[in-house]
């Protein structure tokens, strides 16, 4: 394989992963405030086939963006009146949620199907576009890629590095002390499920007027990502930056499942498609298995040298959600 | 207790109508009349007397899934993996046929030797999330649904793979079993009576396990206060595995259902979303395995009478689902509403 097709792949990569980051996002921020937004699925669905039926309609792609979000931002309202306003389990409504947008997708989509419709053009960065190998891989994707690269940063700088940011984490971890230290956690909440809710319903548009344009129904495709997004999320440990590690790293695997595909003939193409999944669950069980009360005994039970050495290494993998997580917040 | 319930049912009533109206309302979104869409489903489910067969056909696994769904959620577990179990189930009741086609036993011991071997591998698969949860300390929902995909992925390996059909592998499955492996039909319509019976003493099975032993109050105990019961001695993993492994066990017999008496051979889409279905199910009825029977035939109508609306009407038939969806939010909507502001009035 050349070095041109090599970077052009990994270029691919990169393009391919913007709708999971946006969702690990989206994802990333809701549950650190304290909501799981199970709906996730069916959410991506619903905004790619709403975001091209208006990109369509309108002949705005920008409105179509738009529409994307506005979905999203509208599941997780329910979600929110649900589980914040309701008290009612956030994993059964998020569960139903997925199931139904998902269906209302293919419902609503039938008139879309394999419609050819608008697409978002790639726009290289003029001068940056033409440095040797950095160029083809950063600076020459479309706009919402761009976008996507952005937003990690940005969340990232959100959540560790700002005052509103501590907050989101108080709220998420001890809403208590938060709530005395002024914060309202239940708008709060609010607040992050719909700003996360719209950055899920920005996968959609970025599936279906860019990297994957059109709406084909049950056979899009897409139908799984929203888990894949769920998985990445807590992979990511709830920090941006490690769940767009997880992002990118699962567009590779992918990726490489279709360049090993002409040499590993006798693997089924289908097979190769969902390789990842093993992987996710071998993962999410290192970074979970630290938590496991069993662990702790072993490792008590260890001679002094070798308990540090795997201590070290579960504490390196190993991921906590905020401890608030799905526990609705009543002040008194 | 009898006011209390009155009210309980004007809330689901409520919710019944609410969701109805939302449906309807989506319906005129894209000029389809509301009314004849009900009527076609009707019509596709209850009409005749061989759609009405096609609906038990269905609901027969889905009545499975949600007896087995009804175990897992008593002990405070959230089993999303259950679509794979019924995929693992249908897998494992294939490899029991292929093991046996050439022999010489009675085809009616094959026959029980494959079911029983569907309700292995579904127990083994949920013995997996299960393994995962507890001494991996993953939650049952994220390892459920990576098990999900990998037990996809294991159908249509196989399909492709070693048990591909002779010439080419298709995406239509494996080979189809001899006649002799099906379950007896009843009569020239597609349901066997002895399904039925499986699905109606699983459902049974189920109900007494929960309201008539010491171990089905125990399992409640562990669902509705995990540490409590820990202190109280009950050994609570050990109990979040035995419900893993009877929902497995009920979901993988869903799956030998779909082999044995409805496909003969395996394909792609054998669990047919019965398993996400289930979790609905379970949710409408409030996890009261009284209501199973009814609610799951209901759901079962909606998605056989649905199949019609493509042909007679050119809507998507995933409208059932849609309905089924609302219908559930609805009613968590109003459960909650109840909760809250019921009790000022």
């Amino acid at each position: 394989m050349s070095q041109e097709t090599i970077l052009i792949g990994l270029a691919g990569v990169l393009a391919s992963a913007s709708p999971l980051i946006f969702a690990v996002i989206g994802e990333t921020l809701s549950e650190r405030a304290g909501v799981i937004n199970l709906s996730m699925n069916g959410t991506i669905l619903l905004s790619a086939m709403g975001g091209f039926a208006v990109a369509y309609n309108t002949e705005n792609i920008v409105l179509g963006f738009l529409a994307g979000m506005l979905i999203g931002a509208l599941v997780a309202l329910i979600v929110a009146f649900a589980s914040i306003t309701l008290q009612q389990s956030q994993v059964a409504v998020g569960f139903v949620l997925a199931l139904t947008c998902r269906d209302l997708a293919y419902f609503l989509g039938n008139d879309y199907m394999g419609v050819p419709g608008p697409r978002l053009q790639a726009m290289p960065i003029p001068v940056l576009g033409d440095i040797p190998v950095l160029g083809p891989l950063f600076f020459r994707h479309d706009v919402i890629t761009y976008i996507s690269f952005i937003a990690i940063f940005f969340a990232w700088l959100w959540i560790f590095r700002t005052r509103p940011g501590l907050m989101l984490q108080g709220i998420g971890e001890k809403p208590a002390a938060a709530y005395i230290r002024g914060a309202n956690v239940n708008l709060m909440r609010y607040v992050y499920t719909i700003v996360g809710g719209a950055l899920i319903g920005l996968a959609g548009p970025a599936f279906s007027l860019a990297i994957r344009a059109g709406w084909m129904g049950t056979i899009s495709g897409l139908d799984g990502f929203g888990w894949i997004a769920l998985s990445i999320t807590i992979f990511g440990g709830w920090n941006p930056v490690r769940g767009a590690f997880g992002a990118y790293l699962f567009a590779f695997l992918q990726w490489l499942g279709l360049v090993l595909q002409p040499v590993l003939t006798q693997v089924p193409s289908q097979v190769l498609q969902v390789a990842p999944f093993p992987l996710m669950i071998l993962t999410l069980l290192l970074v979970n298995i630290g938590n496991a009360e069993w662990v702790e005994r072993t490792l008590a039970a260890m001679p002094e040298s070798a308990r540090k050495i795997f201590a070290k290494m579960l504490r390196a993998m190993r991921t906590s959600p905020p401890a608030a997580l799905g526990v609705p917040f009543e002040r008194d | 207790m009898i006011k209390n319930r009155l009210g309980n049912l004007s809330y689901q009533l409520a919710a019944l109508l609410l969701a109805f109206g939302v449906v309807s309302l989506i319906l005129l979104s894209v000029d389809a009349s509301p009314s004849e869409a009900y009527k076609n489903i009707f019509k596709g489910s209850f009409g005749e007397m061989r759609k009405f067969a096609e609906v038990l056909v269905a609901f027969v696994p889905l009545l499975l899934v949600t007896a087995g769904l009804l175990v897992t959620f008593s002990s405070g577990l959230w089993n999303i993996g259950v679509e794979g179990q019924v995929v693992l189930g249908a897998i494992a009741t294939t490899w029991v046929y292929r093991f046996y086609l050439d022999s010489d036993l009675p085809p009616t011991l094959i026959i029980i030797l494959a079911i029983i071997g569907g309700m292995l591998g579904g127990a083994i698969w949920a013995a997996l999330a299960g393994i995962l949860k507890v001494f991996g300390g993953v939650n049952e929902i994220f390892g459920g649904l990576g098990l999900n995909f990998v037990a996809t992925a294991l159908t249509i390996y196989l399909i492709f793979g070693p048990w591909k059909r002779p010439g080419v592998a298709s995406m239509s499955g494996t080979v189809p079993f001899p006649d002799e492996f099906s379950l007896p039909l009843w009569q020239n319509l597609r349901i066997s009576p002895w399904a039925l019976v499986i699905a109606l003493i699983g459902i049974v099975f189920v109900y007494f396990l929960l309201q008539g032993t010491y171990f089905g109050l125990r399992l409640k105990a562990v669902g509705k206060n995990f540490r409590a019961a820990y202190l109280l001695g009950i050994p609570t993993w050990q109990y979040s595995m035995y419900s893993f492994l009877i929902c497995g066990a009920l979901a993988g017999a869903a799956g030998a259902m779909q082999v044995a008496a409805v496909y003969h051979r395996l394909i792609p889409s054998i669990s047919s979303g019965y398993g996400y279905l289930g979790l609905m199910v379970a949710m409408l009825i409030n996890y009261q395995a009284l209501w199973a029977v009814p609610v799951a035939l209901f759901f079962a109508a909606l998605n056989i009478g649905s199949i019609q609306l493509p042909i007679i009407m050119k809507l998507d038939s995933s409208l059932s689902g849609v309905l089924q969806g609302v219908l559930v939010l609805f009613v968590l909507l109003a459960a909650g509403v109840r909760q809250k502001f019921g009790r000022k009035v």
